[in-house]
This record gives C-alpha cells, sequence and structure tokens, in this order.
C-alpha cells in the first residue's frame, strides 16, 4: 500500500505538465528576408563580407573553385550542419519518444538535399570522446532553457561556412538555441571554429510554421555523374593558387564595397568599422543585380514587380 | 495505508493540483492579495547594460548604403518600389526628414550599440548610439497621450511572457513588445518604406553561452499592408559588453 501511496504522490508530481517545454513538430518554410541572395542564387564568389575569418581561413577560402564540386567524388558531398541556419531550406521538426512513457528523447531537425538530419539527443546523454567519428550530422544534445531549446554539437565533418568556398573545420562547435514564438521559429546559430575564425560568428533565421509544406523528412539519394568533359579522370581539383583567384575585386567593381572589407575579419563585423569605410566609399547609381529578390510563400521574388532578379553586374546596364 | 486514506489523500492532491494556480491571486489565510510585482521586479530576464550589434547578417545592406532600387529580401509591394524608386537623401535632409531609417522599425538593424535600463518600474528605456534615438518600452497599463503626433519611435507596448518559475525553478522568459503610431520612415537607408500604418512586433531573447557571452535576438515583424506584401520578418543580435566605454552617439544621417 506503501507503494501505491508513493505511486500516487509521483504521479501528483508529473501531472504538471512538464517544465517548459514547446511543441516545435511540424514543417516550417523559410522566410528568407534577410541574406535572400546569399541562401538563394549563392554569394558573389569572394564575397566574405561580415566573417570574423583568420588568415587561414581567408586563404583556404581564396584558393576555393566552384568548379571544384563538379568532381564526381565531390559532388554528393553534404554541407556543414550549420547549414541548416545558412541555407534556404524549410525544415521539419520531429520528436523521438520513448514508447514505454512518451517521453521525449530526441528532437530531429530535417535533412535538405545537401545537409544530414540532425539529431537533439534530450536524454542527458555525454558527447563522445574527442577522437570519435565525426559525421555530416555531428553529435548534438539538447536542454530546455525555458521555452527555447539549447542544442549543442560537436563531432561534425569540415564542410562550408558560406557557399563560396569558406571553410568551416572539424574542430567547430555548433551552439543553436531554438525559440517559437507563436507559429515562428527563430534559430540562433553560434559557431565557434579555432580553426578558421577568429570569433564567434552568430546567425540568425526564422521560419513559420505551415501544416501544408509537408517537408520530407530525409532527402532523395545523390547520384553522381562526371559532367565536364575535362574533369574525366584527369585526377585534378579545380582551384586557385594563391594570389590568382580572379574574383577577388568583384564586390568593389559591383558594389563598390573595398576588398578589405570583402575580404572579410571580425573588425570588420562592428558598427565603428564604418568610419573606416565612410571615406572610401560611395554607394552605385542604380542596382543592377538581385535587386528585389525574397523567398516567401508566394515565391521566390516579389509579384507583380518588374525587376532585376538576375544580372551580370555591369554597372549601369539597366 | 488504508484504502480509504489512499482515497483522502488522492483527494488532497487533486485539490493542491487545482489550488496551486490560484495561490498568488488569493493570499494566504483571508489576508489581501498581494500586489503584482512591477514589470521590472518582475523580469525574468536582464537586458539592461550596453549592447553591440554584430554585423553578419546583410552587411552590404547595412554596413553600407546600398544602391538606390535595391530592395533585396525585403517583400515589398509594387507601391513599395514606386516609393523606393524616388529616394532622394538630399531631399529628406532639406526636409528634416534625415532620421526616417532610424525610426523603430528600422533602427534596430542600424549598426550601432544600445544602452539598456529602466526609465521607471514599468519603463524599459533603450538609447541607440546611432542617430541617437530613444524608445520606451511601456509595460502595463500605458495609454499613449491623447491626439499625440506619430513620433520616430511610435508608441510600444510591452509584457514579459513567462516560461517555468514554479516551484523555485528558475525562471526564463522573453520580452514581447508592440509598437505603433509610427511616422512614416525606411527599412533600409537607400528609402526602402514603411507607412504610417505599419505595426512593429518584437520578440527579445536572452541567450548566456557557457564562455560568459550574452546575445540578445530581437525576432521582428514588420506589417505594413501598403508597402509590403506579407509580413517582414528580421533578426538582428547584440553582444552584451562590459561597459559602456564605446558608446558613439552620432546624429542621424540622411546619405550615410
Amino acid at each position: 500500500m506503501k507503494k501505491m501511496a508513493f505511486v500516487l504522490l509521483a504521479a501528483t508530481a508529473i501531472s504538471v505538465p512538464a517544465y517548459a517545454q514547446v511543441d516545435l513538430g511540424g514543417s516550417w518554410v523559410s522566410r528568407q528576408h534577410e541574406d535572400w541572395e546569399e541562401r538563394g542564387p549563392g554569394p558573389e564568389v569572394v564575397d566574405y563580407l561580415g566573417l570574423p575569418l583568420n588568415a587561414e581561413g581567408r586563404a583556404r577560402a581564396l584558393r576555393y573553385s566552384t568548379s571544384a564540386l563538379s568532381l564526381p567524388e565531390r559532388q554528393c558531398l553534404y554541407y556543414a550542419p550549420h547549414y541548416v541556419v545558412l541555407g534556404p531550406q524549410g525544415l521539419r521538426l520531429w520528436a523521438d519518444t520513448d514508447p514505454t512513457n512518451g517521453q521525449v528523447v530526441a528532437w530531429n531537425i530535417s535533412a535538405a538535399i545537401d545537409r544530414a538530419v540532425i539529431k537533439i539527443w534530450m536524454d542527458g546523454r555525454p558527447h563522445p570522446s574527442e577522437n570519435a567519428l565525426h559525421t555530416f550530422g555531428g553529435f548534438t544534445t539538447g536542454v530546455w532553457e525555458g521555452n527555447t531549446l539549447t542544442a549543442r554539437m560537436t563531432h561534425f565533418k569540415e564542410g562550408y561556412l558560406r557557399r563560396n568556398g569558406v571553410p568551416s573545420s572539424d574542430k567547430a562547435t555548433f551552439t543553436m538555441h531554438i525559440s517559437r514564438h507563436a507559429n515562428t521559429l527563430t534559430i540562433t546559430g553560434i559557431l565557434e571554429d579555432p580553426v578558421y575564425l577568429t570569433r564567434s560568428f552568430i546567425v540568425n533565421r526564422t521560419w513559420e510554421l505551415d501544416p501544408t509544406a509537408n517537408i520530407n523528412p530525409l532527402t532523395n539519394p545523390c547520384v553522381p555523374e562526371a559532367e565536364l568533359a575535362d574533369l574525366k579522370g584527369e585526377g585534378g581539383v579545380p582551384h586557385y593558387l594563391p594570389g590568382e583567384n580572379p574574383f577577388v575585386n568583384e564586390m568593389t567593381r559591383m558594389y563598390h564595397i573595398p576588398v578589405e572589407a570583402v575580404l572579410g575579419g571580425a573588425e570588420t563585423m562592428y558598427p565603428e568599422y564604418r568610419k573606416k569605410l565612410k571615406d572610401q566609399y560611395v554607394p552605385p547609381t542604380v542596382c543592377t543585380r538581385y535587386c528585389c529578390g525574397w523567398g516567401g510563400a508566394a515565391g521566390a521574388t516579389a509579384p507583380n514587380l518588374q525587376c532585376v532578379t538576375g544580372g551580370t553586374g555591369q554597372i549601369n546596364e539597366r | 495505508m488504508t484504502t480509504r486514506s489512499l482515497a483522502a489523500l488522492a483527494a488532497v492532491a487533486a485539490v493542491a493540483i487545482g489550488a496551486g494556480q490560484h495561490l498568488s491571486a488569493q493570499g494566504r489565510a483571508g489576508q489581501p492579495p498581494a500586489p503584482p510585482p512591477t514589470a521590472k521586479a518582475a523580469a525574468p530576464i536582464d537586458l539592461t547594460g550596453s549592447w553591440v550589434s554584430i554585423v553578419t547578417e546583410d552587411w552590404r545592406w547595412r554596413m553600407v548604403t546600398p544602391a538606390k532600387g535595391d530592395y533585396q529580401s525585403v517583400p515589398i509591394t509594387a507601391e513599395g518600389k514606386r516609393v523606393a524608386d524616388m529616394w532622394d537623401p538630399a531631399k529628406d535632409e532639406a526636409a528634416g526628414e534625415q532620421c526616417r531609417s532610424y525610426g523603430a522599425a528600422g533602427i534596430m538593424r542600424v549598426p550601432g550599440r544600445l544602452r539598456i535600463s529602466w526609465q521607471d518600474d514599468s519603463t524599459l528605456k533603450v538609447e541607440t548610439d546611432a542617430g541617437m534615438q530613444t524608445r520606451l518600452l511601456h509595460f502595463g497599463s500605458w495609454k499613449p497621450a491623447k491626439d499625440a503626433k506619430p513620433t520616430w519611435q511610435g508608441d510600444s507596448v510591452a509584457e514579459w511572457e513567462m516560461a517555468g518559475g514554479r516551484g523555485g525553478a528558475a525562471k526564463f522568459g522573453n520580452l514581447k513588445v508592440v509598437t505603433t503610431h509610427m511616422r512614416p520612415g525606411y527599412l533600409r537607408k537607400n528609402g526602402v518604406p514603411y507607412s504610417a500604418d505599419a505595426v512593429l512586433t518584437e520578440y527579445w531573447d536572452l541567450y548566456k553561452e557557457p564562455n560568459g557571452d550574452q546575445w540578445i535576438v530581437v525576432t521582428t515583424y514588420v506589417d505594413d499592408p501598403k508597402y509590403l506584401q506579407q509580413t517582414y520578418i528580421t533578426s538582428p543580435n547584440f553582444q552584451k559588453e562590459s561597459d559602456g566605454s564605446k558608446w558613439d552617439p552620432t546624429p542621424c544621417s540622411a546619405k550615410w
């Protein structure tokens, strides 16, 4: 009987809703009202604006050639898992529950065409040894801090911090603060990378709940194919040697941004950096490239508008 | 323990569960209920202090003045495009309208520093060095003055959205702010407009990292049926600084 009393009291205790857990489940469509160009059509070839790169990170980025992705062995490489906040995709979130008591064991964030599923363990398990396997999805544990799910990720493979070849290393860690406000999901992503960054890199993205989106939790298989004749069988990897990247000055030519800023660095992330720019920057007289794109329920560009959503970047061509 | 005593225990437990939700409102043993805590006392998070915007998003549209006609990422309407295409910063300056890009719907995207403090127990003051603006976030039953003219920062009504705090657990929560009655302004320096009918809704979250970093992230919605085809959602961030030594008041500029 004492045992029954204990069970009753225990039931009383747990009948109070579990402390501040929010249902994150469902399909969330991306709102690309920030960095649409980077997330949609893609960044300029050499655009490291706002990235706290160190010299090694910058040098490696400048060596990158997009043609490398044409190599069959690289076509199906995933991006690093922090691409969840850097890419354009919608998300599906779902929980794995313990079949014996219904408690959430893990939250999952869907894969995309170029990113693996992220599983956030909620059962208190520790992170593995530093030397354990690194995967495309990483190893992530989460805790609720009020209505925010804070997830800390380690053990993910090296990848790209920006789609134009800015690297991230397998020593990096990634924190996500996942907050739901009404039907909006905000994920704040904070990347620490001792190999390529001099300080933390933060980015915040939003999604809106859309039950009709029915986002696929997984991804279609990728089948590599040698598409370019000159990349068949030669064994070379397209790249630029140091000092030979021909696109370094593209942002300066198109947008008048000084090349020192284009190449990134922690200094460029702070408001006071504007003082350095003030005397050397003159705005382009007219926008000529990707002037009014945005991602939303209505489509990737603004409907009923005559505007430049592509373009070559030639100034004054409009 | 007998079956009867077990039933009694269950009844007590059931009453306790129900009563627990009302204790705070009724007071104890006939005593008058305690007055609700002030907004300052009830704050689940401490937003006060010096904060700096870390510009990692939309750098090219925030750190420098973008080209005329560049409304990338903004779900602008055709009417909004028409107005943006007429942007003339010299004309704005001549008309004393140089603060158009520093209004409430745009100011949090302007690179700069925030100084946040309690003006009184129910008013959170947010000062910006960029444009030297002051936002007053009013809690409780505050009402704007009747017939007051719209202002750059509008009328902001704030509330804490609480999470947790029961049974001695740590308190969590966020700040929700709704701002109306704004003077028409710009979402961007290059004249992308919002109208007098715009409504700004913000959710302020505070995140603390193991290394001591603290971040404010403001999930921001701008609804403007005149110039926006859908709610414009952005989420600027601010990192806490140890002091206000880098505070750099700078007047509004229409061009830079």
